[in-house]
Order: structure tokens, then C-alpha cells, then sequence
């Protein structure tokens, strides 16, 4: 049965090692259709898969690269930290893990604000870092988005607030939750001034970000598939005791539900926002 | 880098609290609307979807002052509480109280809130019909509302559900009342995976009115009878009605937009707890 028998001998395993290209990181595997993509093919477009379209994560500062002019902007209040108002600890104390979070994203709190211009036309512009505990608002979130929407109402820009967030941050407490009516407080001023605020919805926004900035947007757009809502799927899972539908809390869903103005690809995230403002504000001269 | 150590003063009293404040026997809204409101009117609905139990809302007369009265309400027996869904409210619930609240400042009637709840109701329903988005619009428009607000933390704070009625020109605290960002049990399953360790979470999260008066987010303390509320339900109400009379009678002197102004600038003020880093990491 010569058919099974080796017509050539084995390859060598050295011969092969140095005939091996190095894939490693070229490649990455789409969390949604499972397909293997190339890395580059990812980034190039907008970290949105090419096949099935999901929207992979982005940081912050990517997310401003991709909204303002030229990627350029002013950051605000970037020094501002917290001074562990609970001194609460739980394993670890909370300063150590805030001083960590700091090393490792080199922010000092959950969100930039900066002014920039979107399609020429002056905006504030606060972007949650998911990265950053989760997202979460303390004292210096709602503190930094608060003196936002001041500066937007001093000079009547736009504000624009792109979200990704777990909710009010548990290691401040009351503190954090009281930055929600806080927060709204300020929106409430900039709603009776008549300046324009765009929310921003991304994957995930829940909690207490959802039940105050999030969705008292003039608009309230979010990407495909977000999932929004206020509690979190696990919460309500343990609460009816059974698993949750298919697409459940998805901003498709809200959208089904009247509660997004639109679901806005990333692709079309900028000239969506610039529409918006030239209806609200009339055209940039 | 300065170490801390928490304090914690008393490591059980904390818990002791929450047990109080969640008491099967203590007071609830409507035990103190009896005794402070007399006559009440119940009014219900949201006029867009359904009534939510777990809020009662309505025309109260305080010491024959018109007032309008919003509560979060639990039940006392099980078939009590079902029918209030434990006073967790859902989107109808925070509607109706807007929808309350705005008709009491069309007639220049004061707003008088009880919080008790263990927070806005986690599930499917609730979702679909926008907690989030009832919670955020309540945070915003009692922000504006053109009339007094005075808000009474009567049992259990539960977050954001307590907060979405919370907005007040005036936030106090009964003495054995909590408010927090979250219940010690869930804070507990989230840091230790252990909801047994609730006790701790209690004391990590200070949420006694002792705490809140410290961290600047409440006026004051109300105090209970010996023991707590719900040794003396008539004597507790009458403490409160003390608190209440005092408040509205000081509120009652300033013009809408004072009222407005006041109510923003307590609010922007609390959670000062920032300092300004000159670069490098804390």
C-alpha cells in the first residue's frame, strides 16, 4: 500500500521553524462573527469590523482623533484627581487602585474634556474613558463635565458627551450619586440657554451615567449595538431569575423603544453631529 | 504616598443602621402622610402609561399649607408588598411624580418628598419603557422646578430610584436612615463576590445620615424616638413635622428664582473632593 507510505521524508521541525512568518498581532479574531480579521484591515476601518460590522471598543483619545478638526484639541481640568472622600477600602484601598488606573492609562480620572472644532465649528467635548474604572463617575467626573457645560454656556458652544460607562463609581459613595443630579442640575441651564447637547451613547452605558447626562441629550444617538440601560443585564437576570432575549438593552432596542433619536454608524458619528448642529445652531461661516 | 486607614469609628453601626432603616416595622410614607397631611388626596397615574404603587403621590394639607406630597412606599405584609413591588418604583412611578410635582409648581404649591426605597426597579418592563430616561428628566426638571422642595431620606436611599425624587431645596435625614450609591449586599457580591460580607460594605460605603452630614450631601438630621422610628410611629412623625414646618416656613419667603438659584448652587457645590495634580501620577 504504497499510497500510504512517505514518499518524501519528514520535514525537518529546525527547517521549518526558520521557514515560519510571525503572525502574532497581525490578525485578531471579531468578538461578534467570530471571523478572523486583519488587524489592519480593523484599524483602517475605524476598529468596525469589515465583515459583520460591529463595533469594536475604542479609547478616548481615539475617539477625539476621530471627531474634532485635524485631531486636534484643548484639554481642561486634566490634573484634577480625587481625594478618596469615603477613604474606602475594600482589599485594596481605593487610593492605590486610582494611583494604578493612573499609571496605567496615563489619565488621572475617567474622562477628558477638551474644546475642539467638529467640522469647523467650536464645540466642548467630554469623552468617558471605559478603561478608567469602568467609566465611572465620582466626584471628578461630574465635576470636570460640570465645568464642561459651564464653559459651553459661557461661550455657547455646542457640547457634545460621548459615553461609556458602568455608572456612579461605588468607591465614592453618595458622593458619586449625588454628581448625577449635580450634572443634571447644570444641563437643566444649558437646556433653558438654548445651546445644543449631543449625547453620545457607545458600548456599554449604564447606571447612573444613563439615568442623568446620557439621556438628556437635544439628541441621543448611539452606536450599533450598545448596549444602554440603567440597570445592568446580570442585575435584572438575577431579578426575573431567567435569561435575557437576544439584542435585550441594545440600542437597536432602545431605538425600537423610543429612546435614541438614531443609531448612527462610527463611520457617520462626525458629519451626523455636524448636520445637527448646522439644523440647531445654523451653518458654520 | 500617604497610607489611609479608615476610621471606622464603630464597625457595626453601620449595619446596625441599615437593619433599622429596613425595620419590617418602621414607618412608611404613607404612615407619615396620615399623621402630617391631613386632609390627602391620592392622585394617580402618569397619564402615558399606568399608576406605579410603589409611589404615592397627592394634595396633602400641612397645618392647613396646600402641599403636594410625593413617596416612595412600601408594603408591610407580602400581599402589601407585592402590590408595591417592595417600593421599587419603574418608569410610570417617577412620571407620575414629575407629572405631580409640575402640577403643584403651575399652582405655586410647595413639594414635600419621602425617600424610601431600595432602589429604581431592576427589570425587563422597567427597561423597556426607559428608567434611565424617567430617573435623568426627574434629575433635570425638579433642577428648575419653581416652587420649594423639601426632601425627607425616610428609610432606605436606594440610589439613583431615591435620588429621582430627591432633588430638594432641603435634604434631610431621619437618624436611622441610610442613602447610598448602592445596597451593601450588591457592593459586596461586586468587591468580595460574597454578599455575606454586607456588613463591611455598610461601613466602606458611609452611608449613615452621620456620614451624609459629614460629607456636605444633607442639611440634617432628624431625630428618631429611643430605639428608632418604629417604637414610636406618632412620635417619629411629629419629629419630622417639627423639621417640616421650619423648612417650609423659610422656603416660603423666596422668589422662584431664588429658589431655582439655591437648589442649583447646593447641588454644584457637593462632592468637592478634587484637588488639582500638577502632572505626574498621585
Amino acid at each position: 500500500m504504497a499510497w500510504f507510505t512517505r514518499s518524501k521524508p519528514t520535514r525537518q521541525p529546525a527547517a521549518e521553524e526558520e521557514r515560519r512568518v510571525r503572525t502574532e498581532g497581525l490578525w485578531t479574531k471579531c468578538d461578534h462573527c467570530r471571523q478572523i480579521i486583519w488587524r489592519k484591515a480593523l484599524e483602517d476601518n475605524l476598529q468596525v469590523c469589515p465583515k459583520c460590522d460591529f463595533h469594536f471598543k475604542i479609547d478616548a483619545v481615539t475617539r477625539l482623533r476621530l471627531l474634532l478638526d485635524d485631531g486636534r484639541w484643548e484639554e481642561y481640568d486634566s490634573d484634577l484627581v480625587s481625594t478618596d472622600p469615603l477613604e474606602f477600602v475594600d482589599q485594596r484601598p481605593y487610593k492605590e487602585r486610582l494611583a494604578a488606573m493612573q499609571q496605567a492609562t496615563s489619565l488621572k480620572d475617567a474622562v477628558i474634556a477638551a474644546s475642539g472644532r467638529l467640522q469647523s465649528r467650536p464645540v466642548q467635548i467630554c469623552v468617558l474613558e471605559l478603561k478608567f474604572i469602568g467609566g465611572s463617575m465620582g466626584a471628578v467626573l461630574g465635576e470636570k463635565i460640570t465645568r464642561a457645560i459651564e464653559r459651553s454656556l459661557a461661550r455657547r458652544e455646542p457640547l457634545i458627551i460621548v459615553s461609556a460607562s458602568g455608572g456612579a463609581r461605588m468607591q465614592e459613595g453618595a458622593v458619586s450619586l449625588m454628581q448625577m443630579a449635580k450634572v443634571s442640575a447644570a444641563l437643566m441651564r444649558l437646556d433653558q440657554a438654548r445651546v445644543p447637547f449631543i449625547s453620545v451613547l457607545t458600548d456599554p452605558t449604564t447606571g447612573g451615567v444613563t439615568a442623568s447626562f446620557a439621556m438628556l441629550g437635544d439628541l441621543n444617538i448611539a452606536e450599533p449595538g450598545a448596549l444602554i440601560g440603567f440597570a445592568g443585564p446580570r442585575v435584572i437576570e438575577q431579578t426575573i431569575r431567567q435569561k435575557l432575549p437576544e439584542g435585550f438593552q441594545r440600542a437597536e432596542f432602545l431605538l425600537q423603544h423610543g429612546f435614541l433619536d438614531a443609531v448612527v454608524r462610527r463611520h457617520d458619528m462626525k458629519p451626523f453631529i455636524a448636520r445637527a448642529l448646522d439644523f440647531f445652531c445654523g451653518p458654520v461661516h | 504616598m500617604d497610607k489611609v486607614t479608615a476610621p471606622a469609628p464603630e464597625p457595626g453601626e453601620a449595619w446596625q443602621r441599615v437593619q433599622l432603616a429596613r425595620h419590617p416595622k418602621r414607618p412608611h410614607a404613607l404612615d407619615y402622610i396620615q399623621r402630617l397631611f391631613t386632609p390627602f388626596e391620592e392622585l394617580h397615574g402618569d397619564r402615558c402609561f399606568g399608576d406605579d404603587p410603589a409611589i404615592v403621590a397627592g394634595m396633602g394639607f400641612f397645618e392647613g399649607m396646600p402641599v403636594a406630597v410625593v413617596g416612595q412606599q412600601k408594603g408591610r405584609d407580602t400581599k402589601q408588598k407585592l402590590y408595591r413591588n417592595f417600593g421599587m418604583p419603574k418608569p410610570e412611578g417617577y412620571r407620575k411624580a414629575l407629572r405631580v410635582m409640575k402640577l403643584a409648581a403651575k399652582f405655586g404649591r410647595p413639594v414635600v418628598t419621602l425617600l424610601d426605597t431600595p432602589g429604581a426597579y431592576p427589570g425587563v418592563d422597567a427597561e423597556e419603557r426607559g428608567q434611565a430616561e424617567a430617573i435623568a428628566r426627574n434629575l433635570r426638571e425638579m433642577a428648575a422646578l419653581p416652587v420649594p422642595i423639601v426632601t425627607v431620606c425616610i428609610g432606605e436611599g436606594g440610589s439613583g430610584g431615591a435620588l429621582g425624587i430627591g432633588v430638594g431645596n432641603r435634604v434631610y435625614m431621619l437618624e436611622n436612615a441610610i442613602y447610598s450609591v448602592i445596597s451593601p449586599e450588591s457592593c459586596a457580591a461586586i468587591i468580595w463576590r460574597d454578599a455575606g460580607k454586607a456588613e463591611l460594605a455598610a461601613a466602606a460605603l458611609r452611608l449613615t445620615a452621620q456620614d451624609l452630614l459629614r460629607l456636605g450631601l444633607i442639611d440634617g438630621i432628624i431625630a428618631e424616638p429611643p430605639g428608632g422610628a418604629h417604637n414610636d410611629p406618632d412620635g417619629a412623625a411629629e419629629l419630622l413635622r417639627v423639621t417640616l414646618r421650619q423648612a417650609l416656613s423659610e422656603l416660603a419667603g423666596l422668589e422662584s428664582e431664588e429658589l431655582i438659584e439655591q437648589r442649583y448652587l447646593k447641588f454644584r457645590q457637593m462632592g468637592n473632593f478634587f484637588a488639582e495634580t500638577a502632572g505626574g501620577s498621585a
